[in-house]
């Protein structure tokens, strides 16, 4: 019964291996220059001692909004993907309906410009 | 690994939902490519819409016809209200034409918008499915948000947009927790299985399912403003665009109407004492509450938003009295109402230019020397809201009261009838301002022709419903 779980011991085994082995890389390998700055906490570019009450662009907004649409649309892919097979003629048409009215939705979505940051 | 059987589609019975949907999607992508003129986008819209009216008949003469396992249906009051749907659907394009070009509404996805919300109409008129109901409630809320607001610029139509979608998000929660009580107690979602649980007695009047109805009123109630769910409809009506106000007061309401009509009089039928009563309420407050309310307004659309809140409480009553007499004046009223109201609509629209809108009443003093033949019609829509013979109006609360006295609601259609004398008052207030004031400045009025056209399409039908019922009556009745 363990043998089952063999391949997935090797592969955390591997995933373990090459995370250590990166980190171990760096921290051997790389330069080694420490200034002020660098020496922060580090979140995203961001200063770290601000007011809260700032403004930020409604242009993350949009681009959430939208990443949130297609994530949720493409996670419909998943469930049809495993049962591919079995789904036969009948899925691949569904799905190509439903991926053609996405891509009408992306389409709009291009032209319109909600994809341009500036 | 055995393959899993396509489900079979029923593609005849959703033949004017799939056509309307690739319509709206063609408007949406030829408005990207095209310029400023939007006239094309109006052309594929009525095309399509015209399409969607007649693919409703693909079903021929074998209606009843349930398909989806029992999710959706095709009979006589889903045709009828997919008939409504894209008369005032039309017309609210129509209307838009020149007045978007007019205030400067330059964006094609009014059109693809009105399509869309149709597609959610149609859905709502034909689901006999609690999950389809709230799909199409859905889709019709979601569009309607975005009309509300098409007007980017204009912070009254951002507020009327803001405060529908706040209020509508919550009043789809109540719905939504109705539902799942109603499944809850029931184990099922077709409205069919559970009218058959509920008449053979195993869960009559558990606290939960009334609970859930409750809830069900409250969300329905909002959806077609009845008090005291009301308070959106004034400020909403008054800050969106004049045709999306039209389109709102008429093909929503209607859709809303005829899911509230089938998921009460087929869906829970048996525990009607309990609905009944509390519709009743609910009628009685929206009949008072919506005239006593329109007599102070000196608004015309924020009057008409009261009017159409008493409406909703005439209406109220033919979901009350539920037998097929109900769901035929529930038909004949929604198609007479949408003939009015866009003819009202539409004279809003002319009064008004760019910049002037002109939407107080006083802005209508001698509109009856200056002209003489728009006062007419505006006369007679208003007569015809109030109900006065021979004009709709009057047969439609006619066909609504003779169906509650059929079900013994004679007190009731005493409260109708009063309000409707109430009713009067504001009504006849429009003509006074209309015949008997001296006009307060010169009138610079946009006499359009596509909107004249809608004008008289609705005196026509306003006309016709009136002195000529019986063919319409007869094609609503089962």
């Amino acid at each position: 019964m363990l043998e089952q779980y063999l391949g997935v011991a090797i592969l955390m085994a591997i995933s373990c291996a090459i995370a250590i082995g990166m980190v171990t890389a760096t921290t051997l390998l790389g330069p080694k220059r420490s200034f002020p700055d660098k020496d922060e906490p580090f979140e995203c570019g961001e200063s770290q001692i601000v007011s809260p009450y700032q403004r930020f662009s409604v242009k993350f907004y949009l681009v959430a909004v939208l990443f949130i649409l297609f994530d949720i649309e493409a996670v419909f892919l998943f469930p049809w993907a495993v049962l591919y097979q079995r789904l036969g003629w009948f899925g691949l048409i569904e799905m190509i309906v439903f991926l053609l009215i996405l891509g009408v939705g992306l389409m709009y979505v291009w032209v319109r410009g909600g994809l341009d940051w500036e | 690994m055995e393959p899993i059987t396509a489900p079979i589609i029923d593609f005849t019975s959703l033949a004017p939902v799939l056509v309307l949907s690739v319509f709206a999607m063609m408007v949406l992508l030829v408005d990207l490519f095209i310029g400023r003129n939007k006239s094309v986008l109006v052309f594929i819209s009525l095309v399509g819409l015209l399409c969607a009216a007649v693919s409703a008949f693909a079903k021929g003469t074998e209606i009843p016809v349930s398909s989806f396992n029992g999710a959706y249906i095709v009979d006589r009051l889903s045709i009828f209200f997919t008939m409504i749907f894209c008369m005032s659907s039309a017309l609210a394009i129509l209307l838009a034409v020149e007045y978007n070009k007019r205030e400067g509404i330059r964006v094609g996805e009014y059109y693809s918008l009105i399509l869309f919300c149709t597609v959610g109409m149609i859905v709502l008129a034909s689901a006999t499915d609690l999950i389809m109901i709230f799909l199409g409630i859905e889709i019709v809320s979601i569009c309607l948000y975005v009309l509300a607001g098409i007007r980017r610029t204009d912070p009254k139509s951002n507020e009327a947009a803001l405060k529908y979608f706040l209020l509508g998000a919550f009043a789809t929660g109540f719905l939504l927790y109705g539902m799942t009580l109603l499944y809850g107690t029931t184990g099922s979602v077709k409205l069919a299985t559970i009218a058959q649980l509920l008449n053979s007695g195993e869960v009559l009047a558990q606290p939960l399912m009334l609970l859930g109805v409750v809830l069900l009123v409250i969300g329905f109630g909002f959806k077609v403003a009845a008090v005291p769910f009301h308070m959106w409809a004034p400020d909403v009506y008054q800050g969106a665009p004049t045709p999306v106000t039209a389109f709102m007061a008429v093909g929503p309401k209607a859709a809303a109407f005829a899911a509230f009509y089938r998921l009460f009089a087929e869906g829970i039928p048996e525990l009607a004492p309990t609905w009944q009563m509390t519709l009743s309420i609910v009628a009685v407050f929206s009949m008072f509450f919506g005239n006593l309310g329109a007599i102070m307004q000196t608004n015309i659309k924020r009057l008409l938003a009261f009017s159409s809140v008493s409406h909703v409480g005439y209406i109220l009553i033919a979901v009350i009295a539920k037998d097929t007499l109900g769901s035929a004046s529930l038909m004949f009223y929604m198609l007479s109402y949408a003939f009015m109201i866009f003819g009202i609509f539409g004279i809003i629209i002319i009064l008004g230019r760019k910049g002037h809108e002109n939407l107080e009443l006083e802005h209508y003093s001698g509109l009856g020397f200056k002209h003489p033949l728009l006062a007419l019609c505006m006369t007679m829509f208003m007569l015809s809201l109030g109900g006065m013979p021979p004009l709709a109006g009057f047969v439609a609360k006619f066909y609504i009261f003779q169906a509650a006295l059929n079900e013994g609601f004679l007190w009731l259609v005493i409260i109708a009838v009063l309000n409707s004398a109430i009713s009067f008052y504001y009504y006849l207030k429009v003509i006074v301002f209309m015949y008997m004031k001296e006009p307060i400045g010169e009138f610079k009025i946009s006499l359009t022709p596509i909107t004249l056209f809608v004008v008289a399409v609705g005196i026509i039908g306003t006309l016709e419903l009136g002195i000529f019922p019986g063919p319409i009556i007869f094609l609503a009745q089962y």
